[in-house]
């Protein structure tokens, strides 16, 4: 219940928490501090230092940017759901934002810090893999974006280095023939997903042009399922592409779900999945 | 003997709680709100292993590091006990009890065992402290699996036992395997119910201090104050008239604050080492391992039957596990279900048999129900598997075999004195509308779809007013279960009463207010209810098994009576009459036929007082106690059904409706009554979809923390329908039942049995507890195969 | 250490903190508000709940240096000039405690709920208190209370 000891500064923008953060080999961010604070109040983490980023309100924002929908890092899930730019040009990701844990979660957390933090559970990270997304990362050098499919590179580790940070996601504006789902299935409403789905499709004239389809909480990190995908692309019909949704994933065993239960799981809400998104 | 009249004013209305005033307004007095001068924090090192050799301790990091006050190996308190934590029921004679002190010395038997304690300036120090004791483990072979703790050459708990089995318990009628062998029908059915964590949401703590002339006070987040005060002096040895015991406002207990746990004697033993005062408050990771647990019992259940149906012999052999030590009641928990293998049927014979075993676990110990919802949970299923095999309606089943005449004397040789059975199904079918149920269970079945839906029943007495002293003594529980209120008539008209209960959630001030209220007719604002504080209470035992409304406010009537027929004296005697001519009625006593000449009741308080104008011989002051020993258990029933829904594509189940009747005698405050089903249903329920306490087979808890042991939330619930029929309790003068633990009794089974209804066309008959999605899914896909 | 300035229930305290220090623990054993409880570890129960700013927060997963210059609500705010807030008048009309331990965050959690407009029927109240864990009531009281102080039927 109570951390080990550590340091604490405020960073008094994000240069000066980049320059903190590549001065202090042993260094976290601290944002909502819903994913770092639980893990050290257990005592699992136990950075020296903590940089608090959370009074960082350039960095908190719901933009338009033309072809995109521009979210900073520090935005709060609850404004990441409330955000009337999202909720009319990119639903998903503000539907999304309102499942994650339970209100008072919602009123810290951020976008930035779930996404940085690179757990495979978690929904966020799922959808903007769907959306192929891109994610803002500043350093000491300056800014490089990285595209979502090379943003999570492992069970909590990303393609954000040590002395860098998340500033910035860049979510597509869904045109009107977009269909989107996000189905979770959870053991209790504020729980982690067993498994989740999130399907983007796209349709012209009654046929799928383009089939995203992305997975919590089935490997290392989300995860596309690429098969399926490709099978929807080549005509497949739902229940046919729904069937290969589990191809390729590598789910894990635990207090929720077997894996063996996880693979059957991700097909079926797949196949709900698919079926929501192209009827919306 | 004139009778006491008074008008029901107050008792059987749903009086809003005083105790909200200070709980609304966080001036509730936890013990980790308290804190003394000079206080220090107390931090348990705990074994990590399941069972392990402490082969080597060095505490001189821990002691050297900032702020740390002191810190001691379990060998170096040896000296400090006098005797082990008590277990206060010794089952058998022939019962295993092997010793168990506040820390392990030598062997660390379950993972949390406490090895060492260190003591600092501040929780967090202790904290950072106790992880700089280096301990030397050699770790040995453990088992949390109660049937392979019996197997040979299984890893032994207690080596010097050469086994693990703690206790063998059987009540058998005569003859009892013959009339089984004579059945038509013999169903059988074996039961898995897992451990559940009760998860109070306070978790334990305690205050200590010594004083000079070693006077001790402690504050534990304690139900059993009283027993606490007992067990102390018998850990400790200091004399119980010098220990104090408080138990402060408590934040629920469920039964695992029922219990004498290492902490608390380890933190007065410490204060007086230290001279100062000692505070520990568990975390809640540690909770899942330093404090009891319900449950683990792998159950046979046996019926048998005349081919219509009526159960002519029930048996079940149980075996349960014990954990890795015996707390407080660990070995009694199978007995408080013992009688009711039975339930509300009349089954001429009867066969239970307990197993007790030891396994490297958390000590289990009572969980609210404590033997009876694993004894209903065992019935009520195989009612239903019965009745599949009759081809019988469940219910019809149920009605078939009810009791129908009360007093009924079961053959297991304790009587119900009351019940309608009937009554209870007959309101639950008014409630429940069966047949719109049926329909729309047919019409999904036919669409074929994912969602489906099912009812389950559990029809469910229980015996609970803990209990009848010499029931107790023949079956070896080590103390009595009276209990006793003081009532205290002041000068100026307010009354102080004192019970020997231990509320924690339960409004007995509120309650027990209502009840004087009625029987001085007095106003409910003149009546103070003092509790928890064995300074203030002398005499008590304490709350648990549903026991407080029926012992204890039945001692509160005896009170009063007392007061009354006092009064009466001083009255009769003032006013020159008989005491057979004054009627007592809304706080007044008056002369039969003379309405003028009366005397009220906090008038003769005065009198008693002032003693001016007392009747030769009679002592001052308006004041009496009453101990009271109930003579009988007390029998709540009812009729409960759950309806699910079943999504049998993902497993995934949502409970629709809870509907709830029940009897539990005349009510003293609906509102109150309505909250404890509401409580006890939903940890019934829980048990039933989400909740279980998982060991992996090396004994390691997996279940480690809330976010894995799954409690459910208001979002996982529906509202539930709830109603009472009343047949009163002849054994009592208020004609009242218990409550606390009746919904949790009755409501697991009426989930699974629901869930199996829901899968019952897709050849599905059984599915482990907790339901979860995955086992219905693999229930399905088993039984398609 | 570092110096901070929290306003809780409308007063200003200028605290010198560990940064450890979790925020329900500067409320408790710094401040002597002991309303505020603490029921688990892993940021599931709830009972630790109080308003920042206005919306419903867990103090047991914020530092009370991060509560730096903020505007803290605890249960011990609520009430105004003794009279209880709707919210806790409702609770204890509805029966809605038995032990108390859980009521203040759960109180605070529903205030949060009601003043952000979400408790508009029963299955948002009770979606809305998900991350508040009671184990006396069964939560139908709760979920009453909640109801009748937000006007809904």
């Amino acid at each position: 219940m109570i951390p080990a000891a550590f340091d604490y500064e405020v960073a008094e923008s994000p240069e000066h928490a980049i320059a903190l953060l590549g001065e202090n080999e042993d260094a976290k961010l601290l944002a909502g501090g819903h994913s770092l604070l639980p893990a050290m109040k257990l005592r699992l983490a136990r950075p020296s230092l903590l940089v608090d980023v959370g009074r960082l309100g350039e960095l908190s924002y719901v933009r338009d940017g033309g072809e995109h929908i521009a979210i900073g890092a520090l935005t709060r899930h609850q404004d990441v759901h409330d955000a009337p730019l999202l909720q009319e040009h990119c639903p998903i990701v503000a539907y999304t934002a309102g499942l994650i844990g339970d209100p008072q979660i919602r009123h810290r957390g951020t976008i930035g810090g779930t996404l940085a933090h690179g757990d495979p559970a978690s929904d966020l990270p799922t959808v903007i893999l769907a959306l192929d997304s891109e994610l803002v990362v500043r350093g000491e050098e300056g800014e490089r974006t990285v595209p979502s499919a090379k943003f999570f590179t492992g069970v909590f580790q990303t393609a954000v280095g040590p002395a860098e940070m998340l500033v910035e996601v860049r979510v597509p504006k869904l045109g009107a023939s977009v269909g989107w789902s996000y189905i979770k299935m959870s053991r209790r409403a504020l729980d982690w997903a067993t498994v989740a789905v999130a399907a983007v499709v796209e349709r012209e004239n009654g046929s799928l042009v383009k089939t995203s389809i992305g997975l919590t909480n089935m490997g290392a990190t989300p995860l596309r399922a690429t098969a399926a995908e490709d099978a929807a692309a080549g005509g497949a019909s739902i229940e046919e592409a729904a069937a290969l949704v589990s191809d390729g994933t590598e789910p894990s065993t635990d207090y929720a779900a077997t894996a063996e239960f996880r693979l059957h799981l991700a097909r079926v809400l797949g196949r709900r999945a698919l079926a929501e998104a192209v009827a919306r | 003997m004139a009778i006491t009249e008074s008008i029901q004013t107050v008792v059987g209305t749903s009086v809003k709680r005083r105790e909200d005033a200070s709980l609304l307004r966080g001036r509730g007095t936890f013990v980790d709100n308290l804190t003394l001068p000079g206080t220090v924090y107390m931090a348990i090192v705990r074994c990590p292993y399941p069972h392990a050799r402490i082969v080597t301790m060095n505490l001189d990091v821990a002691r050297a590091a900032e702020g740390v006050v002191a810190a001691f190996s379990g060998a170096d308190l040896a000296e400090d006990w006098k005797g082990s934590l008590p277990c206060a029921w010794p089952v058998t004679e022939d019962i295993k009890m092997p010793p168990h002190f506040p820390l392990a010395t030598d062997e660390a038997r379950f993972q949390g065992d406490g090895v060492a304690v260190v003591i600092a300036s501040s929780r967090a120090l202790a904290k950072d402290a106790a992880e700089l004791v280096e301990i030397d483990y050699e770790p040995l072979e453990a088992t949390a699996d109660v049937e392979k703790a019996l197997e040979d050459g299984a890893p032994l708990v207690h080596s010097d036992l050469g086994t693990n089995e703690c206790y063998v318990w059987k009540l058998e009628t005569d003859d009892f395997q013959a009339a089984l062998d004579a059945a038509d029908v013999v169903v059988t059915r074996r039961y898995f119910q897992p451990r559940l964590i009760p998860n109070a949401i306070e978790p334990r703590g305690v205050l200590a201090q010594v004083g000079p002339s070693d006077e001790v006070t402690i504050w534990s987040a304690t139900q059993v104050p009283h027993i606490l005060r007992f067990a102390l002096q018998i850990v400790l040895g200091y004399p119980e008239s010098k220990i104090r015991v408080i138990a402060p406002d408590v934040g629920g207990g469920f039964g695992s604050k029922l219990d004498v746990y290492a902490e608390e004697a380890l933190a007065i033993a410490l204060a007086k080492r230290l001279g100062r005062p000692v505070k520990w408050t568990e975390e809640r990771a540690e909770n899942y391992v330093a404090t009891i647990h319900g449950r683990d019992t792998v159950h046979h259940l046996t019926f048998g039957a005349t081919k219509d149906g009526k159960i002519t012999a029930v048996k079940s052999e149980a075996t349960c596990a014990m954990g890795a030590y015996l707390q407080l009641v660990t070995p009694g928990i199978p007995l408080l279900g013992a009688w009711i293998y039975s339930g509300p049927y009349e089954i001429p014979n009867y066969s239970v048999t307990f197993t007790g075993v030891f396994t490297h676990t958390t000590p289990t110990d009572a969980y609210r129900g404590a033997g009876r919802p694993e004894a209903t949970y065992v019935l009520e299923r195989t009612m239903d598997a019965l009745a599949a095999e009759l081809g019988m309606d469940p219910l019809e089943l149920r009605r078939k075999n009810f009791v129908k005449e009360f007093p009924h004397t079961m053959a297991s040789g304790l009587t119900i004195d009351s019940g309608d059975y009937d009554a209870s199904l007959d309101r639950l079918l008014e409630l429940l509308d069966l047949d719109s149920i049926r329909s729309e269970q047919e019409a999904l079945r036919a669409g074929g779809g994912a969602q489906q839906i099912g009812v389950g029943y559990s029809t469910y007495n229980e015996m609970c007013g803990l209990a009848p002293s010499r029931i107790l003594g023949a079956i070896r529980y080590a103390v009595g279960g009276w209990d006793s209120a003081t009532i205290r008539f002041q000068p100026l008209g307010s009354v102080q009463v004192v019970t020997g209960t231990s509320p924690h959630g339960q409004g007995h001030e509120t309650t027990f207010a209502q009840i004087v209220a009625d029987q001085l007719g007095v106003d409910l604002g003149d009546v103070e209810v003092l509790h928890g504080d064995t300074a203030v209470s002398q005499l008590g035992m304490d709350t648990y098994g549903s026991r407080s409304l029926t012992v204890g406010g039945v001692a509160i009537w005896h009170a009063s009576q007392k007061i009354v027929d006092k009064a009466r004296k001083i009255v009769a005697h003032q006013l020159e009459v008989s005491e057979d001519d004054l009627e007592f009625a809304n706080g007044s006593f008056s002369v039969v036929g003379s309405p003028d000449r009366a005397m009220d009741v906090k008038a003769v308080a005065f009198q008693a007082h002032s003693a001016h104008n007392l009747p030769d011989g009679m002592e001052p002051g308006l004041e009496a106690t009453a101990t009271y020993d109930p003579p009988n258990f007390s029998w709540p029933a009812g009729a409960h059904a759950a309806v699910i829904e079943v999504d049998i594509e993902t497993g995934d189940t949502r409970l629709l409706r809870y509907v709830a009747v029940d009897d539990v005698g005349t009510p003293v405050n609906p509102m109150i009554i309505d909250g404890q089903i509401h409580g006890g249903i939903t940890q019934g329920v829980a048990a039933a979809l989400w909740e279980e306490g998982v060991y992996d087979e090396d004994a390691n808890l997996l279940s480690t923390t809330m976010t894995t042991y799954l409690v459910p939330s208001a979002a996982e619930l529906p509202s539930f329908e709830t109603a009472r029929t009343e047949t009163p309790s002849p054994t009592n003068p208020l004609g009242v039942k218990g409550v606390g633990e009746t919904g949790t009794i009755a409501s697991a089974p009426a989930v699974i049995n629901a869930v199996v209804d829901a899968l019952s066309h897709l050849g599905v008959t059984d599915i482990q507890m907790p339901a979860t999605p995955e086992r219905v899914w693999r229930a399905i896909e088993e039984a398609r195969q | 250490m570092r110096r901070v300035a929290l306003t809780v229930n409308g007063t200003r305290h200028e605290l010198e903190l560990e940064p450890r220090e979790l925020l329900v623990y500067v409320l408790r054993e710094r401040l002597g508000l002991t309303g505020t409880t603490v029921g688990c570890d892993t940021s599931s129960c709830g009972a630790c709940t109080v308003l920042v700013n206005g919306e419903s927060v867990k103090s047991c997963t914020m530092l009370g240096v991060q509560a730096d210059e903020l505007e803290i609500t605890t249960i011990e705010g609520l009430a105004r000039n003794g009279e209880l807030h709707p919210v806790q008048q409702a609770f204890h009309d509805h029966h809605a405690l038995q032990c108390g331990f859980c009521t203040p965050g759960m109180v605070l959690a529903a205030v949060s709920l009601i003043e952000s407009g979400e408790a508009t029927d029963e299955p948002a109240i009770r979606a809305g208190l998900e991350g508040n864990l009671c184990r006396c009531t069964g939560y139908h009281n709760i979920v009453k209370a909640v109801a009748a102080a937000a006007g809904v039927r």
